[in-house]
């Protein structure tokens, strides 16, 4: 299996892109600056992420996961 | 277009539009750069405002005013309403006119704009923020500028790439989800908001008139109830409860950063402002005055330090924006904790006390003693708020 690594071993925080309303909660509450959002684009970014989560509380709308098994990469 | 600007302002919302207008007013130049398609659009935002708090800014339009406010509806836990009549005293605007019709008023003093504009980096000359990079129609730029403001809303990145500790706590970070649905059938000049542990925990749910019959209603929770329960979740009980077949017309997520002003809102060639900022009030969760105030008074100093040449000018914006509004949310924020950890009893007693006030005695200063002697408790609470 092939995982994506965040800063401190594999990735567990999932966005999900399609739900996602690009409201900026996650980006303004990330510690890392490891969100990287645009109009209608959002993602992360693997080697800053350092796993905490903050993000996933943060989402009004439920589209941000933790992932306990790991990302795998696509 | 030119590559080089005296102020380029990041963000198009009230608190950009205020900023660049304040400046480009003193003849320097300036360019606003807004992410989205649309000035004003999408809308994340319950979209209330006092008249005050409107017009230091624009003269009221119908074209932007969706509903006229008179009175405020609380509603504790236990379903009993006290309406409170504090005259002819607010708004909910249609915020996708109002943005843009205030960048209207950033165009007319002189600022250009241009929308679809992403920025994902600053340039820096010596230390100090001296333009921005951004991507537009797939094409990657840069624009020169001697002051960038941020006004970039609650992502807050801009000023995070400054140097300066943007970032929300996640416990102050209110989730938002608001829809606009049609045929809720309240009174037009009523803005209703519910407390209570089920319903909207630290927090409150709101329920806004926009004129016939349609209404913004949403509720934001902190990361810490975020936690266990999303603000989607609530609102979809409240609906479910309340109004299970109305159609919704808008629905969008959003984030409102309930705290105290940022440590620091200036550097060497930067200001922030607005949601960016942490201009919100904390206590209720508006931003729209507050940012616009805190847009004045950026592209006020920022214009002035230009036409001085004096970039060190900028620094004075902190101290501006704390005696204007800055140590009064200090206070807000103080009360907001108290109020917000109240329980659902605690709610119940106070909407009691104020339905045993004849309605046409109910000035908020009545209702507030009202509250006071009827629950020595919560004097307890308000002097911890003060004493601290």
């Amino acid at each position: 299996m092939n995982y994506r690594q965040a800063k401190n071993g594999k990735l567990m925080i999932e966005i999900l892109p399609d739900k996602c309303d690009f409201c900026g909660c996650c980006v303004g509450v990330c510690p890392e600056d490891a969100i990287e959002l645009k109009e209608a684009e959002i993602f992360i970014i693997d080697e800053r992420c350092t796993n905490c989560a903050k993000c996933v509380w943060s989402c009004p709308i439920e589209v941000i996961h933790f992932n306990k098994e790991g990302v795998l990469a696509k | 277009m030119k590559t080089n600007y005296d102020i380029v302002v990041v963000g198009a919302g009230p608190a950009g539009s205020m900023a660049a207008r304040f400046a480009a007013e003193q003849g320097v130049s300036v360019l606003m750069l807004e992410k989205d398609r649309d000035v004003g659009y999408p809308v994340r935002c319950g979209e209330a405002i006092s008249k005050a708090g409107v017009e230091e800014f624009i003269p009221s339009d119908d074209k932007w005013i969706a509903a006229k406010i008179s009175k405020f509806s609380f509603n504790a836990p236990d379903g009993s309403e006290a309406i409170i009549d504090f005259g002819d005293a607010g708004y909910v605007l249609e915020r996708r006119s109002f943005d843009y019709e205030l960048a209207r008023t950033a165009a007319e003093a002189g600022a250009e704009i241009l929308t679809r504009a992403y920025v994902n980096g600053l340039l820096f000359d010596d230390g100090k923020v001296s333009g921005v990079k951004y991507e537009i129609n797939g094409e990657q730029k840069e624009v020169k500028a001697k002051i960038v403001i941020a006004a970039d809303g609650v992502e807050s990145r801009v000023g995070r790439w400054a140097g300066l500790e943007t970032h929300v706590d996640f416990r102050d970070m209110e989730s938002a989800v608001q829809i606009t649905a049609a045929n809720i059938p309240v009174d037009q000049s009523t803005l209703y908001f519910y407390f209570g542990q089920d319903v909207a925990p630290n927090g409150y749910f709101w329920v806004f008139p926009k004129g016939h019959n349609k209404a913004n209603i949403g509720l934001g929770v902190s990361g810490l109830i975020g936690k266990k329960k999303s603000a989607q979740s609530y609102l979809d009980d409240f609906m479910n409860k309340h109004y299970p077949n109305a159609p919704v017309l808008t629905k969008i997520a959003g984030g409102v950063p309930c705290s105290i002003t940022l440590d620091k809102i200036s550097g060497p060639g930067i200001m922030l402002v607005g949601d960016a900022a942490r201009q919100v009030n904390p206590l209720s969760g508006g931003g729209i005055a507050s940012g616009m105030i805190g847009g004045k008074i950026a592209g006020t100093i920022a214009g002035e330090a230009i036409k001085q040449n004096k970039l060190d000018h900028i620094l004075t914006y902190d101290k501006a924006w704390n005696d204007r509004l800055g140590k009064r949310h200090e206070t807000f924020n103080r009360i907001k904790e108290g109020i917000y950890n109240f329980s659902d009893d605690k709610f119940n007693s106070i909407a009691h006390s104020i339905l045993k006030i004849p309605i046409e005695k109910r000035t908020l200063g009545k209702v507030f003693t009202t509250a006071l002697i009827n629950n020595p408790s919560l004097l307890v609470d308000i002097a911890k708020v003060f004493v601290v």
